[in-house]
């Protein structure tokens, strides 16, 4: 369990490596560069785009397709965390409101 | 770079803390179940370890593990984790004005341990880049306080959840903590009508588009939805058709 295949291990710095890349792609050159500025005005919408886009499916899909039951402990949880935000505005009462009912209803019903 | 004491003496550094430390608890769960998730699909503890301490970005590490354990090619494997991360593409771009009066390695340190929450958040503290020595510095240390709390929240919960990977059973499903994190800020940034638009259009996008290789429905996603917000942020008031105009 201890054991670290050189190839893997080679592959896990080549990852590392990708991870600098990307969050640094536009800060490698130091040339004076500037964003068009329709670019400027839509990056104002990409973090709520990013979010939906990865927030989505974990809610309402499993294995690649579109649930087709309302017993999913996930549209539960996320309809609770959504109510707590738009009542209290907190992120981390949105996490122990969702969990408090996702728990329940994945553990104990199977949902 | 949050690991410098001038960043740790300007009251921003803390306003950051507090302000990613709300969303802590959900960085954390995430963390643990990729930490379970990594040895349950095949790393050895040790090489799990390794690609925490040394990979930290979450969705990469998730695709990557499964194609290293089935001996997929190695650039097959990096080309996904770059896919993958292309949104720290698109984050990058917006980030450079803000960092560009540091040196070229200070960029890049702060590119590798800023994740999609402390960029989501430093985007919404601060709408433009900072126009005076002592702006610029304050939001350094605001965006360092938020990669702090996410770094050691993330690594510490992480590596526990590699130690303790066969003692915590997938099935409860701690991991959906993260998402329901994701929820919260999401949330908290639905704060005009076409926002609430561009967070419909790529939330179905990304659905609609999930068959395509390599998660590239998420770049689908974000490209429509800023797409139909630009077009609809041009319709003149007059317009009956434009309902969802920039308010």
């Amino acid at each position: 369990m201890f054991d670290v295949d050189p190839w893997t291990l080679l592959t896990i710095v080549a990852l590392g490596a990708i991870t600098v890349i990307t969050r640094g792609f536009f800060f490698l050159s130091s040339k004076p560069w500037t964003l068009p500025r329709w670019a400027q005005r839509g990056l104002q919408y990409a973090p709520i785009a990013a979010l939906s886009a990865v927030v989505v499916p974990e809610i309402v899909m499993t294995q690649g397709q579109l649930i087709t039951t309302w017993q999913d402990a996930r549209l539960f949880a996320a309809a609770a965390g959504g109510l707590w935000f738009f009542w209290r505005r907190g992120v981390l009462g949105t996490i122990v409101a969702g969990m408090a009912v996702y728990l329940p209803l994945h553990v104990g019903l199977g949902w | 770079m949050f690991f410098l004491p001038k960043h740790r003496r300007r009251a921003e550094f803390w306003e950051g803390v507090r302000d990613q430390g709300t969303v802590g608890l959900g960085i954390a769960a995430w963390g643990l179940m990729t930490g379970v998730a990594m040895v349950k699909s095949g790393l050895s503890v040790a090489e799990a370890l390794l690609m925490t301490l040394i990979v930290y970005a979450g969705s990469a590490q998730l695709a990557a593990v499964p194609m290293i354990s089935a001996g997929a090619p190695m650039w097959v494997i990096l080309a996904a984790a770059f896919c993958v991360n292309l949104r720290f593409v698109v984050f990058s771009a917006h980030l450079r004005p803000y960092l560009m009066h540091l040196s070229r390695w200070q960029r890049l340190a702060t590119g590798y341990v800023t994740g999609d929450l402390s960029y989501v958040f430093f985007a919404r503290r601060y709408p433009h880049p900072g126009s005076t020595a002592a702006e610029t510095a304050g939001q350094q240390a605001y965006l360092a306080g938020n990669c702090a709390v996410n770094y050691l929240a993330w690594m510490a919960a992480s590596l526990v959840g590699v130690l303790l990977a066969n003692a915590i059973p997938t099935a409860w499903g701690l991991g959906f903590a993260g998402i329901l994190a994701l929820l919260g800020v999401l949330s908290s940034l639905a704060s005009s009508r076409l926002r609430i638009v561009s967070a419909g259009v790529a939330g179905a996008a990304a659905v609609a588009a999930w068959a395509l290789p390599l998660r590239l429905n998420i770049l689908v996603a974000i490209a429509s939805a800023v797409a139909i917000c630009l077009v609809l942020e041009k319709m003149p008031p007059g317009d009956p058709s434009a309902g969802a105009r920039h308010v």
